[in-house]
């Protein structure tokens, strides 16, 4: 679904990050949750590990000395698997959390030093957060459930309700404002989440898992929805996930925690090229794992594919419908003839040429058995999905960025969780 | 062997004297206050001829049960039983009875189980408080209400409240503790002040519970008052009582029974005040 309605919000040219000052600013964060947590500290400061911590303390070592930087209009995003600390770094942003110790900085503000009154002002003008499982008031109709923030700011409630209709407009929601969050599907409920968190406008999202709790499709859906309205609105986003594909896909630059520490921060491309450590390289590239995954196992099912015969209109409208840039050419036995990409069939369509016209045929292909470690660099390289063919010139299946990553990750959960 | 005996009974008797003697102002005050609420519910709805509170009352819940027809039409003929039976200003005592301890008694819980759902220490204080008060039985409010306010309604009035009031704190308490941590977080991350967070969040989401609450606490009291006959709160209560003491089966059955109408026509009233909303 595309977003629609009035532009209620100035759009923002796309600057060039780098000049800028980063609008958050987190240095040496630490939280400790438990009973006493300046024994904890001691310990920690004296360098044990979090289960050491435990041991002797009973205390939980969440974040362990956190610094980075988040540029204005960046999606960061936050990444680890279970218990590495990314709800607990996401809730000191705003306090939902009190750290023991560190700094938090947006723009010049000092957020740890701040009184009730500033940090409501802060939360009220500055931070959106968004839900796993959307947290919508159950009393409160969809249009007020938009308008809460609004409603605590004390704007009275036409001015309120106008503003909401208008987000509501915009997250593609318009029809539902009287509509109670129980009778709305989960997709639809986090739209409104969305909506208000954006009714606001505020300047940073705070997002946790908040794409988690829906069905794939709808999940890819609610991405693109927010990278296009990143693109509109320059929002500064925190996102927490711990799917890779998600990450890949959102994040300007991605931290990966583990055991309240961050490992590496880089763009997508440099955490898969250049794996800082041993823990991200096992997250992302572990050569031992690449050589036990084939590219039979993290391949997927070849769908949709277009027949040779088949017009280029039929393989266009098959992208569009999918969501794609290219697609696989086949014959009725699936011998894989080549690719032909969006742009070509659509041009095609225009001038009236046929597939064989436009069809790609020097394409990379892998076989079925081939070792991931060998095939890994052609396929965080290649900017389309990799044909996997068997030795007859049968398609077999495509394997993407995201799905190698994925099944690393996933492997990489086994072998931690087993050391 | 005899042990000597505890002089319990003779210390409470000083202090009862120590507070009549000095707080006896109060008590009267309390007293009179009291009487002038009863007195001024029942006459206000003595006053309104019966067919017209019997088709408020129906239209009421016909209107609070979604248009349930069934239970409005049974409402109406549960009252003019009542009224048929020459029961009326009775019911209308006990009414008044119940209506009165009841808004005393959600005046003294709810707040309190606000504030001991903001509070552990509060909680903690007031556990062993209302486990006590549960577990003893109705009858033995009264004995302490007879002996500050002699007998009458306005006794029983404080005995009823005094023993409704319980489940009212406890959902109260319960309601809000419940709320989903998410919504709270909701209210926090957008800046809510406290006050505001309980208002818009927590009571808000509370309510089908703390309904509960209201709801449990009307059927007390209401159970209350008709034990509460005993020590001379009039109304239906007293008619069983009489009932029961000449004999009269039919006089205690008739009484009875209506009693069990009021009981039913409250019950549903107050189950269907709020709609329950689906979580999440
Ligand atoms: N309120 C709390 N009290 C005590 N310990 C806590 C609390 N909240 C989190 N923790 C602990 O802090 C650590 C980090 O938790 P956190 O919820 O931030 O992890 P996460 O990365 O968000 O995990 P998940 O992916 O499961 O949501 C965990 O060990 C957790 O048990
Ligand atoms: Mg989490």
């Amino acid at each position: 679904m595309k977003l629609e309605g009035s532009v209620i919000f100035e759009e923002l040219p796309i600057e060039d990050t780098t000049s800028l000052q980063p609008i958050i600013s987190v240095r040496n964060l630490t939280k400790i949750f438990g009973q006493d947590p300046g024994k904890a500290l001691e310990l920690h400061t004296s360098g044990r590990s979090k289960q050491e911590i435990y041991e002797q303390t009973g205390s939980t070592l969440a974040l362990n000395n956190v610094s980075f930087e988040v540029m204005p209009g960046e999606t960061f995003v936050l990444m680890g698997l279970s218990g590495s600390g990314k709800s607990t770094l996401l809730r000191c942003i705003n306090r939902l959390i009190d750290p023991t110790e560190g700094e938090i900085r947006i723009d010049d503000e000092d957020v740890v030093g701040m009184g009730q009154e500033e940090l409501r002002a802060t939360r009220r003008r500055r931070l959106g957060m968004i839900f796993q499982n959307f947290a919508l008031l159950p009393h409160k109709t969809v249009l007020d459930n938009v308008a809460f923030g609004l409603e605590i700011q004390g704007i009275p409630a036409d001015e309120r309700h106008k503003k909401a209709e208008e987000v509501l407009q915009m997250v593609g929601l318009g029809g539902y404002g009287a509509s109670m969050p129980g009778e709305l599907s989960g997709g639809m409920k986090q739209r409104v989440g969305l909506a208000r968190a954006l009714t606001s406008d505020p300047d940073i999202l705070l997002m946790d898992e908040a794409f988690s709790a829906l069905d794939p499709l709808i999940r890819r859906d609610m991405q693109d929805e927010l990278l296009d309205l990143q693109q509109r609105l320059g929002k500064t986003i925190i996102f927490v996930t711990h799917d890779l594909d998600e990450a890949l896909k959102l994040g300007d630059r991605i931290a990966l925690m583990k055991d309240g520490a961050i490992v590496q921060i880089g763009t997508p491309e440099e955490i898969l090229t250049n794996p800082e450590n041993a823990y991200v390289e096992k997250f992302v590239a572990d050569v031992d794992l690449t050589r036990v995954l084939s590219a039979s196992d993290v391949m997927r099912r070849p769908e949709p594919v277009a027949q040779c015969t088949a017009g280029p209109r039929v393989a266009l409208h098959l992208m569009e419908e999918h969501d794609i840039p290219g697609i696989f050419v086949v014959t009725r036995q699936r011998l894989l003839r080549g690719r032909v990409t969006l742009d070509d069939a659509a041009e095609a369509v225009k001038k009236g040429k046929q597939i064989a016209d436009i069809l790609i045929t020097e394409i990379p292909i892998v076989a079925p058995d081939a070792s991931l470690g060998d095939i890994i660099s052609l396929i965080v390289e290649s900017p389309y999905p990799v044909a996997v063919a068997d030795d007859t010139g049968r398609l077999r299946g495509v394997i993407s960025r995201g799905a190698i990553l994925a099944a690393l990750a996933r492997k990489g959960e086994n072998v931690d969780a087993a050391a | 062997m005899q042990l000597p005996k505890l002089p319990v009974g003779e210390a409470v008797e000083t202090l009862v004297d120590w507070i009549e003697n000095y707080f006896g102002w109060l008590l009267d005050s309390v007293s009179e206050g009291l009487q002038f609420l009863i007195g001024g519910f029942q006459d206000l709805l003595i006053l309104i001829p019966p067919p017209v509170l019997i088709l408020l009352v129906s239209v009421l819940v016909w209107f609070v049960t979604r248009r349930d027809i069934k239970l409005a039409t049974l409402t109406a003929f549960g009252l003019l039983l009542v009224w048929d039976l020459r029961l009326w200003d009775l019911a209308m005592l006990t009414l008044a009875l119940v209506l009165v301890s009841t808004i005393l008694a959600l005046a003294i819980s709810i707040p309190l189980g606000i504030a001991a759902a903001g509070s552990d220490t509060l909680n903690a204080a007031l556990r062993p408080a209302l486990d006590f008060m549960q577990t003893m039985p109705s009858f033995v409010y009264l004995i302490p209400a007879v002996i500050f306010f002699g007998l009458g309604s306005v006794p029983g009035t404080i005995a009823t409240v005094v023993f409704a009031m319980p489940p009212a704190l406890r959902l109260t308490n319960l309601g809000i503790r419940q709320v989903p941590v998410e919504l709270i977080e909701v209210a926090d991350a957008f800046g809510s002040t406290p006050q505001q967070k309980l208002l818009k969040v927590q009571l808000p989401v509370a309510l089908p519970t703390i309904m509960a609450g209201v709801n449990q606490c009307i059927m007390l009291a209401l159970s209350m008052t008709v034990i509460a006959s005993m020590i001379g709160a009039g109304g239906l209560g007293y008619q069983v009582l009489v009932g029961i003491q000449r004999v009269n089966i039919g006089m205690g059955f008739e009484a009875g029974l209506a009693i069990v109408i009021i009981a039913i026509i409250l019950d549903r009233i107050t189950q269907n005040l709020v709609p329950q909303h689906e979580n999440r």
